[in-house]
């Protein structure tokens, strides 16, 4: 089962960027974990490795960069790679042997070394077309952009009925025109 | 109260869909005092149970079954098992649809006499005209409460319309307004007025947007002369010797099949479904499918030239509030070749919520050219496109020889490309659309590929000779005196506007035909 929580990670931040935090990222792998020291928040991980999901981490915000829309929102939306992982020997070994061609591709540092977004990009340019890169990008779809805490984040209102509606909320409140 | 008939009745009228077309006939049929039974492959949702959520909605009432793709329309890239987004639930696309209540023109009935022949298309003239059509256009605007008409008073416009309507001005165009729209703009018809809440495609919580679900449906039943069987998937059409139809056989949830005798069968499940029906119904009476003597049957599938844009502004917009389609510029709906194409198209307004934006503004697409569209969403104002298609015999509803449903039969395989025209129509349309938002100011257009169908037409096409279509002018088939044909599937062409106000036209018209020849005994 995996979980996303709050918490202060119990160790110091020295120790967390010895462990290999990416260059670009702040995510840092910790025992079974993905944390986010300046966040606070972990995900722990079952089937895939916690360094996998650091991964699909980084590889969904550039995928789908919003740069008001924090990490967690991003953790969320991958998780469910690591719970079909768990059931699904196939699939875990897709996302593992497809992190591992973007680590290959990425040159030393692997693809959290790199610094830049569009080094990243340019390396998912290259994998476009796999079945790995459709299953991360296909599931961000729904994963990320269905999350009703993120709407705010685009100025989105969801839900209306319970409200009365936009009747007396503003439908035809532009003023600019 | 609602009637309930036995599976041996044979004095009944068997009609297969609930939605505009179905929904219609059976209450016309059961306020003439007319026995039906509606066969209804969905389940009964009220409208106090739909939810302002897309993808929640979308599980709850669209039509989710395998169905595949052929063609080169982009669809069958993007959505392979997705060809149309249409609904599976009682009151069928009328839950779902937006509420454009819109005649078509009058050259649009006879398209192969006003466009001529045209290399690939399969253009033929409707057996009726806009004048035999009218008193019927008549009634449905009447039963359905389209506003402007019958002195109802057009919706109060959003602020996407408001954008539509300075960018319409901008360029000229005359005819922008919010529509004729079969949305309550006062209490009416013991329906209350729309409250502007948005998701008009989830299914209307008010009950304000007219459909057979929470209109037709009950007005029916109180009559105890209908009955509406849900969770109830029509798998064959079953006939005698004679070649007349006797009943149609179903399954229910569990995939128990049972078969409902019929003194009459009326097929109306939507373009995909009914042709789908009438093809896996073959016997060795009819080795090609009912009443497809002619080889039309899931020919001709049409389902509009379509496309969006959205624009970004500098400053807010909110476009999801209020009525999803807010307007309309029905200017460029002529059919005046010097544009490059035949026929026209209606520019009417949409907006999408964020999840079903992310799916559809350019599927398949990422990386910051996409995020950066989405980050101004609240910015974003935007239209939809739909415009005549042309027929074409390949594209087609078929059986697809390999997937099977869960009860064992094939799935409709839905085939289609773009002819010539309609790609002309559409580009014309983008250029407009974005000419239109920039007339206002917008900083960035999205010329936006069309989405999974959702208008599906003319695979079951009438026509006045019965070696042109599947049906004559009452929708009748041309091979089976007792079976109809009483949705969009019957359409010759498209037109430009929104089919459901002329399918629920022709479904009233049809009832009379229906009562008469009964009456006449002829069936």
């Amino acid at each position: 089962m995996v979980t996303v929580y709050d918490r202060t990670p119990g160790i110091s931040r020295r120790e967390l960027f010895r462990r290999g935090a990416g260059a670009g990222a702040l995510l840092v792998v910790s025992g079974t974990a993905v944390l986010s020291p300046r966040h606070a928040w972990g995900l722990e991980t079952t089937a895939l490795k916690p360094e996998t999901m650091a991964t699909l981490i980084q590889m969904a915000r550039d995928v789908y960069p919003h740069d008001q829309v924090p990490d967690r929102f991003y953790a969320i939306a991958v998780k469910s790679h690591d719970e079909t992982a768990a059931r699904d020997a196939a699939h875990k070994e897709l996302i593992e042997n497809g992190v591992a061609d973007l680590d290959r591709r990425s040159g030393a540092g692997g693809y959290r070394g790199l610094g830049w977004e569009e080094e990243r990009v340019a390396v998912l340019r290259q994998i476009e077309e796999t079945p790995f890169f459709q299953a991360v990008r296909g599931g961000l779809v729904v994963g990320l952009y269905n999350q009703k805490e993120v709407w705010p984040i685009f100025g989105y209102e969801g839900e209306s009925y319970s409200k009365g509606g936009y009747i007396a909320r503003g439908f035809d409140d532009i003023e600019w025109l | 109260m609602a009637a309930s008939y036995d599976l041996n009745d044979d004095s009944v009228v068997v009609i297969v869909g609930s939605g505009a077309g179905g929904g219609t006939l059976g209450n016309e049929l059961a306020q003439k005092g007319i026995d039906v039974v509606i066969l209804e492959a969905g389940p009964r949702v009220e409208y106090d149970a739909f939810v302002n959520d897309e993808w929640e909605s979308f599980a709850q009432l669209a039509w989710g079954d395998p169905r595949t793709t052929a063609g080169s329309w982009r669809v069958a890239k993007d959505f392979p098992g997705l060809p149309a987004w249409i609904v599976k639930a009682v009151g069928g696309s009328t839950t779902h649809w937006a509420g454009a209540s819109l005649r078509f023109q009058e050259h649009e009935f006879k398209t192969l006499t006003h466009y001529g022949k045209i290399d690939g298309a399969n253009l033929l003239d409707w057996p009726i005209s806009l004048a035999e059509l009218e008193p019927y256009y008549a009634r449905a605007e009447d039963k359905m409460g389209v506003t402007r008409t019958n002195g109802i008073e057009g919706l109060p416009g959003n602020n996407n319309f408001k954008i539509l309507k300075a960018g319409a001005d901008k360029l000229g165009y005359k005819e922008c307004h919010t529509g004729r729209m079969a949305i309550n703009s006062v209490d009416r018809d013991d329906r209350m007025a729309c409250q502007q809440t948005g998701f008009c495609f989830q299914g209307c919580k008010w009950g304000a947007k007219w459909s057979t679900l929470y209109t037709e449906i009950p007005k029916g039943e109180a009559t105890g002369k209908l009955e509406v069987r849900p969770n109830a998937q029509a798998v064959k059409i079953e006939h005698d010797a004679s070649g007349k139809v006797t009943g149609v056989t179903y399954a229910d949830k569990d995939g128990k099949l049972s078969t409902q005798k019929a003194r009459i069968v009326a097929v109306a499940g939507n373009s995909i479904e009914s042709p789908r029906l009438l093809l896996n119904s073959a016997s060795s009476l009819f080795p090609d499918g009912l009443a497809n003597s002619s080889g039309q049957v899931g020919k001709n599938y049409m389902r509009h030239t379509t496309g969006s844009v959205y624009a970004i502004f500098d400053k807010p917009v909110h476009f999801y509030r209020g009525t999803t389609m807010a307007g309309i510029v029905q200017d460029e709906a002529r059919h005046d070749t010097s544009r490059g194409f035949a026929g026209g198209y209606e520019m009417e307004t949409l907006a999408l919520g964020v999840p079903f934006m992310a799916a559809f503004l350019n599927p398949g697409g990422w990386g910051r050219s996409f995020t950066t569209a989405l980050d101004h969403y609240d910015h974003m104002a935007g239209m939809w496109i739909v415009g005549e298609d042309m027929p074409q015999e390949g594209n087609a509803v078929t059986l697809d020889p390999e997937v099977k449903d869960k009860f064992g039969m094939p799935v409709a395989r839905v085939s289609f490309s773009d002819h010539p025209n309609d790609v002309a129509m559409r580009e014309h349309a983008y250029r407009q659309g974005t000419a239109l938002y920039e007339a206002v100011g917008a900083t960035r257009a999205f010329p936006t590929p069309p989405y999974p169908s959702t208008h599906n037409l003319g695979t079951n096409r009438m026509s006045e000779k019965p070696g042109d279509g599947v049906v004559d002018k009452n929708g009748q088939t041309h091979d089976i005196k007792n079976l109809f044909i009483s949705d969009g599937s019957q359409f010759t062409t498209g037109g430009a506007e929104n089919p459901t106000l002329t399918i629920v036209s022709l479904a009233i018209r049809q009832a009379d035909h229906i009562a008469n020849e009964m009456t006449a005994r002829n069936i």
